[in-house]
């Protein structure tokens, strides 16, 4: 795989954006060492790359956010040089990222208009409600425009950034790793929109670590490793995911996962009938029961939205339930403050880690006594034992390989893989009882998945109880000794996950319960269960 | 904005350089924020002295002037620290709060119900007029504590138990502690109808350096008060709390993420009045120190808005209690020297500069400056 940007077929297609050795330093490392990249009207163009490789570094250079310190960009032939984001938009180039910049608490056209000129004064929302309803209509991107941003799920807050991106005219999209934050039915939708976006047009750099969605929906890949190309502008037909991944990580990779065989032991978290609201006051469960024993990860699957927020909530006293039972070891914790799961070994790993699972401005040594402050050898009475917490830092930074300058380090400096090992090795050193694990590999890269899947096995082995609450089938699959699934707040069945099942079935199975059908509707299903 | 098109800007192009400013992504050193607001207070002077200038004044004279009138001497750097002390406890006040995201901006009111709890002591009186000092000073320290206390206590509750906007309730209360005050020097204890209570018996005086000077000569005239003991004392425990037990943690936790603090299971509520009681609790100290250290009655004109300068002082000490001791110093000597030069005009303009230099200055710790090579095209 020799090939280079000059394609054959480049001359069939025009040239949108051209960027011709861009240099980006960070401290201590280059993101992007004379990168060259460019992309094509109406084609979708994957950047793979493991985190850290500099993709979404080149990505901010493209979209104004960052200035490159060597390099040229072509916006259409024509040399631009961006110093904001707005320079970029007003040019065509907009950038949808990871982390989705909305302002909570107003509606989604006040979102999108936000920061435009027009409506000058007064705002005429509903006038515009109205257009940004049909032009989300016309790319397949279903929206509420006066719903609130906070109200909506993560894939439709995804879906407002690219109708924001759309309204302002950009004709190349930029979408950081979309669907890490996406359910299997979602992506599918999403990778609609982008085709129907391409069909009109319009181009699409699209972020990935995920070999499979890149083969899928990409026209060509330019795959980037430790700030360098390593692959130019592929066409995807032409080349195999083996292929791609040694570009990407420069040695093979292992897809397997050493799961040893155990008997569980006794239930430790049992959830009884369980009702609860969601943050609108409607009903979010209608009827949880599952249960969890010890030394076994069990697995729940569902699309995004389907109650497992709400659920891991009311596991973990964080919101109340209105109806039913969680018992731990027997004891019910429902509708408590959050410090007794705590003090009776319940873990919990948000779903969110900035927003609810760190402290971001407080040190790596503050964020990791969260839960442990309370006793010695931490607290020393009213005082913290302040070498004892430093220590225990150190400890845990050497066991979870945090990569950090030193535990004193504020953590929104932190990488997301990073991060996510912060908190789990906070959850895991307090020997949870119990662990409930939300989507605890999300937007991680293949190396960082694989420690956390790693770090979770251990922990089974060591007898904990996991909840394992995912979007991924494939990690549930290759985690979970059972599945339950769940939709629109009620469970529609349990898989147990056996070696003599095959995958394939399961995975059906699966997909029946989490589009609403129960087990018992499913054909053939009693052999499974 | 619209120099997308380097065609545009071909003077730019031709320079080779361009001055880029980005994000900082690590922690400057320790040492770089001090140097920066050095850096930001030289410049006022100098962007003070310009239009000192322009007005026709010799910018030189008028800061050795300031200089010489706020830390010349003995007796004038005493005066300083006198202006300052009240200002240290207030911004400790305002500091606690904000650390953990609450607005108090109610330290004004805080301040004179300290003063009225440490007055009702003596004028009540709660205690005999021949109490001994140290049996007097304790328990009026305690009573401006406690009453400074009260008055954090009920926008705390209110925020905790009905989640009222304490930024509203704080500032009203204010005035209410103001007309408090008033409502007792005008018809309680109002010293034959002046607007006044009758000065307090010297044992109930917080000691002062030039009590002493019969036996240190040196004292003599030194109005500097026990109050600049408590005041540093304050800062002293303000930073142990912070920084080292395990009530600090919390607020430091809830301060900067309150929704992680709630998963970690702290108790928010419960925290939020302790803290309000803690922030009025040190106003109420500010409040007993100058009425029993300086005043020595009470009265209507006890504070020059000590309880919003300090407010100012805590943000720019970056709520670090230590910073708020050199800080308020700082302050302290522009309060005292600007009624030297001028009753008002050139010392505020000059207080403005510095506050807004120093505020600016903030956008270098969270931006670094780059000169960049502009690339030639190949």
């Amino acid at each position: 795989m020799t090939q280079t940007e000059h394609h054959p077929e480049a001359k069939d297609h025009e040239i949108v954006v051209e960027m011709r050795g861009i240099v980006k330093r960070f401290p201590g490392v280059v993101a992007n060492d004379h990168v060259d990249f460019n992309l094509r009207r109406g084609e979708i163009h994957a950047l793979l790359g493991e985190n850290g490789a500099g993709k979404s570094t080149l990505m901010n250079v493209l979209a104004g956010l960052y200035q490159q310190e060597a390099g040229t960009i072509r916006v259409n032939s024509r040399l631009v040089e961006f110093s904001s984001p707005k320079d970029a938009i007003d040019a065509g180039i907009g950038m949808v990222h990871q982390h989705f910049m909305l302002v909570p608490s107003q509606t989604v056209t006040e979102n999108i208009l936000l920061g435009l000129d027009k409506p000058r004064f007064r705002l005429l929302l509903n006038q515009y409600d109205k257009v940004i309803a049909e032009l989300g209509e016309r790319f397949g991107l279903q929206i509420d425009p006066r719903a609130k941003v906070w109200q909506l799920s993560v894939g439709e807050q995804q879906r407002v950034e690219i109708i924001k991106m759309l309204y302002r005219g950009a004709q190349v999209l930029i979408m950081d790793e979309p669907t890490a934050v996406l359910a299997p039915q979602e992506i599918e939708g999403l990778f609609n929109t982008l085709r129907s976006m391409t069909a009109e047009g319009k181009s699409i750099i699209f972020i990935s670590h995920k070999l499979q969605e890149v083969m899928e929906i990409s026209d060509r890949v330019t795959v980037l490793r430790k700030g360098k190309v390593t692959a130019a502008g592929l066409l995807t037909k032409e080349i195999t995911r083996q292929e791609l991944a040694h570009q990407m990580v420069g040695r093979e990779v292992i897809f397997h996962l050493d799961k040893q065989d155990k008997q569980p032991g006794e239930v430790v978290l049992a959830v009884e009938n369980l009702h609860a609201e969601n943050d609108k006051g409607l009903p979010a469960l209608r009827g949880v029961s599952l249960n969890v024993r010890a030394g076994e990860i069990v697995g729940l699957a569902g699309v995004a939205g389907n109650g497992q927020r709400e659920l891991a909530q009311v596991l973990t006293g964080l919101r109340d339930c209105t109806q039913g039972k969680v018992l731990l070891k027997g004891e019910s914790i429902n509708n408590r403050p959050a410090r007794l799961g705590i003090r009776m070994g319940l873990a919990h790993i948000p779903e969110d880690r900035t927003h609810v699972g760190s402290a971001p401005n407080l040190s790596v040594t503050d964020n990791v006594i969260m839960k442990k402050y309370r006793k010695p050898p931490i607290a020393r009475g009213w005082m913290l034992d302040i070498p004892a917490a430093t220590q225990f830092a150190e400890e845990l930074k050497q066991a979870y390989d945090i990569i950090v300058p030193s535990v004193e380090t504020p953590v929104r400096l932190l990488s997301g893989g990073n991060l996510q090992r912060v908190i789990l090795a906070r959850e895991i050193s307090s020997e949870p009882v119990v662990m409930i694990a939300m989507q605890p590999t999300r937007g991680l890269d293949v190396g960082a998945i694989e420690g956390v899947h790693r770090l979770l096995l251990a922990q089974r082995q060591a007898d904990s109880a996991i909840l394992l609450v995912s979007e991924e089938l494939e990690e549930l699959l290759s985690l979970s000794d059972r599945i339950y699934v769940i939709y629109e707040g009620r469970i529609m069945g349990e898989v147990k996950v056996t070696s003599e099942k095959s995958e394939d079935k399961i995975i059906e199975m699966l997909g029946l319960m989490m589009t609403g059908t129960p087990l018992e509707q499913i054909d053939g299903a009693a052999n499974h269960v | 904005m619209s120099e997308i098109a380097s065609e545009s800007s071909p003077k730019k192009r031709r320079l080779g350089f361009k001055i880029q400013l980005e994000p900082r992504l690590s922690e400057p050193p320790r040492w770089y924020p001090f140097v920066i607001s050095l850096g930001a207070i030289i410049i006022a002077l100098i962007i003070g002295g310009i239009i000192l200038a322009a007005v026709g004044g010799d910018p030189f004279r008028t800061y050795a002037h300031i200089g010489r009138a706020a830390f010349g001497s003995a007796g004038v750097f005493s005066d300083t620290i006198v202006k300052a002390t009240p200002l240290i406890l207030v911004s400790l006040a305002a500091s606690v709060a904000f650390r953990m995201g609450l607005w108090n901006i109610g330290a004004e009111g805080q301040f004179f119900l300290g003063a009225f709890g440490a007055s009702a002591v003596v004028l009540t009186p709660l205690l005999p007029v021949d109490t001994p000092r140290w049996i007097f000073i304790p328990v009026m320290m305690l009573a401006g504590i406690l009453a400074g206390a009260l008055w954090g206590f009920i926008p705390g509750l209110l925020k905790a138990r009905y989640n009222v906007n304490e930024i509203i309730t704080t500032l009203m209360m204010n005035y209410i502690a103001v007309s408090w005050n008033n409502f007792f020097i005008f018809a309680v204890w109002s010293e034959r109808g002046f607007q006044m209570s009758p000065v307090f018996p010297k044992n109930a005086w917080l000691p002062r350096l030039t009590d002493y000077a019969a036996s240190i000569p040196l004292f003599r005239g030194l109005t500097t008060h026990f109050g600049l003991i408590l005041a540093l004392g304050a800062a002293v425990v303000v930073w142990f709390v912070t920084y080292r037990s395990r009530w600090g943690y919390e607020i430091r936790l809830i301060g900067d993420n309150p929704r992680a603090a709630k998963y970690a299971g702290l108790n928010i509520k419960r925290n939020i009045i302790l803290v309000m009681m803690f922030s009025g609790a040190l106003a109420g100290l500010a409040g007993m120190s100058e009425i029993t250290g300086v005043v020595h009655r009470l009265q209507g004109a006890i504070s020059p808005g000590y309880g919003f300068t300090g407010i100012i002082i805590a943000w720019l000490a970056k709520l670090n209690p230590f910073a708020i001791v050199l800080v308020s110093v700082l302050f302290g000597a522009l309060i005292l020297a600007g009624r030297e030069i001028q009753p008002s005009g050139i010392p505020k303009m000059i207080q403005g500069i510095i506050l807004v230099s120093l505020i600016a200055s903030d956008f270098l710790l969270r931006y670094r400056v780059r000169l960049v090579r502009t690339a030639e095209e190949a």
